[in-house]
This record gives C-alpha cells, sequence and structure tokens, in this order.
C-alpha cells in the first residue's frame, strides 16, 4: 500500500509542474518563486510588475482559502527566533547569489535538463542533507 | 491576459504546495533527514512537477511566442560557476535549518503564524542584501 502522503505529494506536484507550464508557455516566463518575489520591487510600474504582483497574490491567496475552507493548516515551523533569521537571510541571500530556488531550479530547470538547473538543485538538496544531518543529529538544535 | 495567466499560474502553484505537503516545514526537514526518520515525498512532489514543465518545454521548443506574444526564455549558457554553487549551497543550509523555500513560505504566508513572517521579513532581507552588495561590487568594478 503506498502511503497517502506520497500521492498527494505527485498530486500536488502535478499541480505545482501545471502552474509552471502555464506561466511558460502563457507568458513566457520561468515560474521561480525567489525571483519573482525579488522582482516585485526591481520592476515596480511596469506591466511584468502586474504580472509578478498577481502571481503572489494568487500565490498567498488560493492556499489560505483553501486552508480557511478545510478548517485551518500548519507549518510546524520552529519558534526558535535565531533559527527563522538565520535561515530567512541565507534562504533570500542564497537564492539570488545563486539565481533560483527549489522551483525556479529545481522544476524549471532539472525538466529542461538544463545543466545549472541540476547543478544547483544537487547542491542545495546535498547542503541540505549535511547540515540537517550535523544540525540534527550531533548539534541538536534543529 | 497577462493578468489571469499569472493569477491562475500562482493559484495553482499554492495549491499544489499545500496539497502536496510542502508548506508543512516537518515534511520537507524529514527529505533532508536522511540519516534519520527520511521521508521521501518531496521527491513524489519533484517528480510530479517536473512530469508536466518536461512536456512544455518540448512544446516551447516548437514555439516562438508565449499567448501574450512574449519570446519563450532562451536556453542559457550552461555556465556553473562559483556564484551558482555558492549561492545554492547557502540556500541548502538555510532551508534545512527551518524547512521553508521562498514558494512555501509565501504560500504559508496567511497560515504560518509570526515564525512565518520573521521567516520571510529575514528571506526578504537577505535578497535585498545580497542586491545592496551586488549593486556596490557593479559601481567598483
Amino acid at each position: 500500500m503506498i502511503p497517502m502522503d506520497w500521492i498527494y505529494g505527485l498530486l500536488g506536484g502535478l499541480m505545482i509542474g501545471i502552474a509552471a507550464a502555464i506561466y511558460l508557455l502563457g507568458d513566457g516566463r520561468i515560474m521561480g518563486a525567489s525571483g519573482v518575489i525579488a522582482g516585485l520591487w526591481q520592476s515596480v510600474g511596469s506591466t511584468v510588475w502586474q504580472g509578478r504582483a498577481l502571481f503572489v497574490v494568487g500565490l498567498v491567496g488560493a492556499p489560505a482559502i483553501a486552508a480557511w475552507a478545510m478548517g485551518g493548516a500548519e507549518t510546524n515551523a520552529t519558534t526558535n527566533p535565531v533559527l527563522l533569521v538565520l535561515a530567512g537571510l541565507l534562504v533570500g541571500y542564497g537564492t539570488r547569489l545563486g539565481n533560483g530556488c527549489t522551483s525556479g531550479h529545481g522544476v524549471c530547470g532539472m525538466s529542461r535538463l538544463s545543466p545549472r538547473g541540476i547543478a544547483a538543485t544537487v547542491t542545495f538538496v546535498a547542503v541540505g542533507v549535511v547540515v540537517m544531518a550535523v544540525g540534527r543529529h550531533v548539534l541538536g538544535v534543529i | 491576459m497577462r493578468a489571469a495567466i499569472s493569477l491562475l499560474s500562482g493559484a495553482l502553484f499554492g495549491l499544489g504546495l499545500l496539497v502536496s505537503g510542502m508548506t508543512d516545514t516537518a515534511k520537507v526537514q524529514g527529505f533532508l533527514d536522511l540519516f534519520g526518520a527520511w521521508d521521501p515525498t518531496l521527491a513524489f512532489v519533484m517528480g510530479g512537477a517536473i512530469l508536466p514543465m518536461a512536456v512544455a518545454w518540448v512544446v516551447a521548443g516548437r514555439r516562438r511566442l508565449s499567448l501574450t506574444g512574449e519570446p519563450l526564455p532562451a536556453r542559457p549558457a550552461a555556465i556553473i560557476n562559483g556564484r551558482l554553487l555558492g549561492g545554492a549551497a547557502l540556500f541548502g543550509a538555510g532551508w534545512a535549518l527551518v524547512g521553508l523555500c521562498p514558494g512555501p513560505a509565501i504560500a504559508s504566508l496567511s497560515f504560518g503564524g509570526w515564525p512565518g513572517l520573521v521567516f520571510f521579513a529575514s528571506m526578504v532581507l537577505g535578497m535585498i542584501g545580497f542586491q545592496w552588495r551586488d549593486a556596490r561590487k557593479g559601481l567598483a568594478a
């Protein structure tokens, strides 16, 4: 019996991939979450800005409505403020330096067999595994 | 047209993140916890997302323009440098610490409580910090 979590994962994944396909074939754009957010304050006033802003409206609004309809959702995130701030800074700075995150490099890049997307994805997953191993099993802070 | 496409794409992306469980940091951290109670869900999400997008790239290769008349993005030069790998490494470290990457961080803003807001604000600060440093380097060069 396949765990339900994996089936929901596949189903949700298909939705994410179709969203990226609509963004690409519809408007000629790569659906990368970090790029869309960082692009918000770099493109103010342009028609591109309007597209990015509406994308974010959908990205925040649709899960908000769905979570409300199903009686709430949980991120189960840590409440350690030091971890939250450090992780946020690393994710923000790193995704701009490396030009992408899980959606841009992972979904859009790997599906195109882009060497950059594959190299970036392998790197962030590998570093994530090491940081998790050390942070959780050696230092016990995660 | 662009407005409808952007809104629909963002909404579907957000719903997909919620349905797949990727807005739950425990599931994301579980995937990275290879030496603990490993949770392979993220691999199914990635596989599911890559399938339709791979088809989309094939279609894109046969067309010149998007529905809105924008040129479809060309294949970037395959330059794998320290900037790409260093950025990915910093991102991977932050991703493991809390279990949020940019997509789920935004998608969970409405229900993630104060930890989600603190993470999001720090992420934006990190992005602005990079742009500030990048611009200064550009001026110096």
